[in-house]
């Protein structure tokens, strides 16, 4: 009757408050479950909107699931500054605490196994672009291609095609070259799918979508090594995004054993 | 153009953060728990998202820099446009090679 619960995140307990002002999604204000050694953080959500049809359906609103994402990233972040988090991904709700508390009971030692892991670590996303087709193919004296002998045509074609090789080609080695590097001074990395240019609404095309989990300690220096390879090749686009809570490095291991069918009563996993 | 502070600021997060950062990191990666709600995010891959927002609306999108559909001959007709351009260029592609032969059967024929 106080609604449905949305968890964000399972943490050990930790001892800073989040900020007051801090809201969750639908505005209410994340709250603490803890039970035995984990802390899960939750939002009391509104039946209506987070019951199984109503939520399917706002699923495919953008607006509604731009608004959720946000919340959900707001919280993690915040958490992030307090503790490390292992975040849940969007949109995992129970009826109440206890099912909560036995969700967190199920799976207590892949939580903990997966806090030990990433305790102290941020994630920093790097993703490499290659900036728009050049505008300026070699020679090209007049924007006048109708006038053009049909073998200007074809020659100018050809260079224009070699140059788009030579592109990729040096984009993808200095793709290969970036990510070897960091993937060294990182404790662990993952290759994302390159992000469709039009959702990220950014320019050029995404070569490289990476994600590094770096010690926080070290930020300092991963940020000056990506900063560092920013400058060296012309016509490519090195974005840095984060710290991010280790969101690509949670999955794994907690999710080995999915218990199908809501069983989320612990019984041991043999 | 390096500047340490001593902590790293954040980069491009906050209100600003690029959605698609945000949706790739909390719908496709972190723990996944089925909960006592059972939904399942395949069904809702970024793409079904992208196709309703065209459905929904295309001026918004736009605005928000989105305009991959343009490019789609499926969903537009600027692209079929551009498809009817690139069989044109592909025809003047042809042609070139035949004229480059051309001169040469041009002198064969003339002694």
């Amino acid at each position: 009757m106080t609604g449905l619960r949305y968890v964000y995140a399972v943490c050990r307990p930790f001892g800073t408050p989040l900020q007051a002002q801090l809201t969750g999604v639908g505005g209410d204000p994340p709250r603490l479950v803890p039970h035995r050694d984990l802390v899960a953080v939750v939002s009391h959500v509104p039946e209506a909107d987070f019951a199984e049809e109503s939520l399917r359906a706002h699923l495919e609103d953008l607006d509604w699931l731009t608004a959720v994402a946000r919340a959900h990233q707001g919280v993690i972040d915040a958490l992030t500054t307090v503790t490390t988090p292992l975040p849940l991904r969007l949109g995992t709700v129970f009826r109440d605490d206890s099912g909560v508390r036995s969700m967190i009971e199920a799976r207590e030692e892949n939580f903990l196994r997966g806090l030990d892991r990433l305790e102290g670590r941020v994630e920093w996303g790097v993703k490499v672009y290659l900036e728009s087709e050049p505008e300026q193919a070699p020679e090209r004296p007049a924007p006048q291609p109708a006038a053009m002998s049909g073998r200007d045509y074809l020659r100018r074609r050809r260079e224009q095609t070699r140059s788009r090789e030579d592109q990729w080609q040096r984009a993808e080695t200095f793709a290969t070259r970036l990510h070897a590097n960091l993937a060294g001074f990182a404790e662990d990395s993952r290759l994302h799918a390159p992000q469709n240019p039009t959702l990220s609404g950014h320019r050029g095309r995404n070569v490289l979508n990476a994600a590094y989990l770096v010690p926080r300690g070290e930020s300092e220096a991963f940020v000056e090594q990506v900063e560092r390879t920013k400058d060296d090749s012309p016509g490519l686009r090195v974005e840095l995004t984060g710290p991010w809570a280790a969101y690509s490095f949670a999955g794994e291991e907690a999710a080995g054993e999915e218990p199908a069918g809501g069983r989320t009563a612990g019984e041991g996993t043999t | 153009m390096t500047t340490p502070s001593r902590l790293p600021d954040p980069y491009g997060q906050g209100s600003s953060a690029n959605l698609a950062d945000i949706l790739e990191r909390v719908l496709d990666k972190g723990v996944v728990i089925a909960g006592d709600i059972k939904i399942n995010l395949l069904d809702i891959e970024l793409l079904t998202i992208k196709l309703r927002l065209v459905v929904a609306s295309v001026d918004k999108a736009k605005e928000m820099g989105i305009d991959w559909w343009e490019s789609d001959p499926a969903l537009s007709s600027r692209a079929r446009r551009d498809e009817l351009a690139r069989e044109n260029a592909e025809l003047r592609e042809r042609l070139a090679r035949l004229e480059e032969l051309e001169p040469r059967r041009a002198e064969e024929e003339t002694p």
